[in-house]
């Protein structure tokens, strides 16, 4: 199903065209934009540079950081009166993260969220239930508007309250649920404890705001009875809606009228061939109040063009595998924290806390993984230890495609962190 | 006839050891019989002490990952095949020893050893019934 089907399945030659045009333009806005004209300045370029799609390239990145060194509202493109709507996404320090809207970008964006939504299946027959909380956050409203344009029926429910959430659900007949993805999952949990998970119309799950792993998926989707789709976004690029997954479920179709997608490697800046993993950067091709030019998303993934077979033509990401900051390299292999952190999480006798150290010797990466060992029953043979040992070896091996030396610890000695953890500590550059 | 044994989990930092058999002493515990398993990465040290539980309570004070382990002590006369002798009765009743080490006592005459078996009050009425002497108290 789709929402607007001539572009969704346009040729890739007439999107391209397409792109090219929007570009100039986009580029040209931006370039009102003091910090962006400082950076093109600085570059040596100008938008009558952009022959090509690939021109795009010789553009500087924009960062997380030129929003917050222009709060509030330095990055906006058009004058205040034409701006119709602020959103915000919390940073963990500081000041947020602020975004504006005119209102042909609420009008777009609304479009692009209701893409998602049809992609996933929902109709004007629908009654969707947005659990997501309104606010400055962009998800709750991205997916009201959409739905509402779609023709569905919105209950704008707002998060909290479990116990009158579910009540809602089966009182008013929801079809489909807008929520996190660990949102979802209590509520399906709670469901099924009281056993009204039969009294509920649910068949449709839209879970965005977090990463969502494909077992969390499968467990709500089990416990619901529902078929869940993926879909992604960030404030700085719009919100959500910027890609989303068709019901075959085989990446998230990015909205290529509207955005450029480029996959860089994190380290160098430089542009990797198409199917590579690496950083996603995203270009804003009709975005009036904010345009963003090669913004450093800090997702890694990767793009895959083949025109899939539901029909889209758009550029399929695969899931979001890490953030770029959080990347390791390690002989060659990305590795992300997260997907060691997967690995501990499921054995047992050791702690959930960890710490990653990176060595280099005798010119080859080494990485030792420091778990503490809980479980002082395995101190009665000598082999239980090994084999513990052994076991968090060849599971990593496996996850990560590398050995790791694993080091076991005694209780309380890896350090407990109250922010955002620091858990990896390289010394390659030191040795 | 009951003797424990306490395991201590030691990671391979220098002076781990040293901090353990300190941290005893200055407790007032005293170790009779002590043993270390290791590999390059991390070890188990395997103590007789006079007050298992008073042990335990400083060992896990200090954060350090200890359990406790029934054992068996034999004390046999200091003469060549006393220990043979021990091990045969047990393995012909089909219990395997798997690990044994030495411990220190007072007398000139006898040896003693600590044995990990998995059965111990068979191996106990085993060794009992053929008039093997087991150490009942650490003092
Ligand atoms: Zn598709």
């Amino acid at each position: 199903m789709f929402f607007q089907k001539e572009i969704e399945t346009m040729p890739r030659a007439d999107l391209e065209k397409l792109q090219l045009e929007r570009l100039k333009e986009s580029v040209k806005r931006a370039s009102n934009v003091p910090v962006y004209k400082k950076k093109f300045e600085e570059a040596g370029i100008t938008p009558d540079d952009i022959k090509s799609l690939d021109d795009l390239k010789k553009f500087p990145f924009t960062y997380k950081a030129d929003f917050r060194d222009n709060y509030p509202f330095g990055m906006y493109a058009v004058p205040m009166k034409d701006i119709v709507r602020v959103h915000a996404s919390s940073g963990t320090t500081g000041k947020p993260t602020v975004v504006g809207y005119t209102k042909n970008d609420i009008d777009m964006w609304s479009d692009l969220v209701a893409r998602v939504a049809v992609a996933a299946g929902v109709t004007n027959e629908d009654v969707v239930h947005v659990a997501f909380g309104y606010g400055l956050f962009t998800g709750a409203f991205g997916l009201h508007y959409a739905n509402e344009k779609i023709g569905a029926t919105v209950v704008p429910m707002s998060s909290g309250n479990t116990e009158k959430q579910l009540m809602l659900l089966q009182d008013f007949g929801a079809t489909v649920l807008v929520a996190t993805p660990t949102y979802a999952l209590y509520l399906s949990e709670v469901a099924k404890e009281k056993g009204i998970v039969d009294k509920l119309k649910l068949k449709i799950g839209l879970f965005g705001a977090e990463g969502c792993s494909a077992g969390m998926r499968e467990q709500i989707e089990r416990n619901f009875g529902i078929i869940a789709t993926d879909n992604y976004g960030m404030s700085e690029l719009i919100g959500p809606g910027v890609s989303g997954e068709c019901k075959f479920r085989c990446g998230l179709h990015i909205a290529e009228d509207h955005f450029i997608a480029e996959i860089i490697d994190p380290a160098t800046g430089e542009v990797l061939p198409a199917g590579e993993e690496g950083e996603l950067v995203i270009t804003s091709l009709t975005k009036e109040a904010l345009p963003v030019i090669r913004y450093r998303t800090g997702d890694i993934t990767s793009l895959n063009y083949d025109v899939c077979e539901c029909g889209r033509t758009h550029v399929r990401m695969a899931k979001v595998r890490g953030r770029s900051d959080d990347m390791l390299i390690i002989k060659g292999v990305n590795v992300f924290p997260s997907q060691i952190e997967g690995v501990l999480m499921n054995i047992n006798h050791i702690s959930p806390h960890y710490m990653l150290e990176v060595r280099r010797e005798n010119f080859s990466d080494s990485l030792t993984v420091i778990v503490e060992l809980i479980d002082e029953k395995l101190l009665e043979r000598f082999q239980e230890l090994d084999a513990l040992r052994n076991e968090i070896r060849a599971k990593l091996r496996t996850v990560l495609g590398i050995d790791a030396k694993i080091k076991l610890v005694s209780p309380n000695t890896v350090e407990r962190f109250q922010g955002k953890a620091k858990r990896v500590i390289d010394l390659r550059d030191k040795d | 006839m009951t003797i424990y044994q306490i395991s201590v989990f030691i990671e391979n930092k220098q002076g781990r050891l040293t901090e353990i058999v300190k941290t005893l002493s200055t407790n007032g515990i005293d170790i009779r019989a002590l043993s270390v398993a290791d590999t390059t990465d991390f070890g188990i040290l395997r103590i007789i002490v006079n007050d298992p539980e008073a042990a335990i309570k400083v060992l896990k004070a200090e954060g350090v990952t200890v359990s406790k382990t029934q054992v068996i002590g034999v004390s046999f006369d200091d003469k060549t095949g006393a220990l043979t002798n021990v091990l045969e009765l047990l393995s012909n009743a089909g219990i395997s020893v798997e690990y044994a080490y030495a411990f220190i006592t007072h007398s000139k005459n006898n040896a003693s050893v600590i044995l990990r078996v998995e059965q111990v009050e068979e191996a106990i009425k085993v060794l009992t019934d053929a008039g093997v002497s087991l150490i009942d108290t650490i003092e």
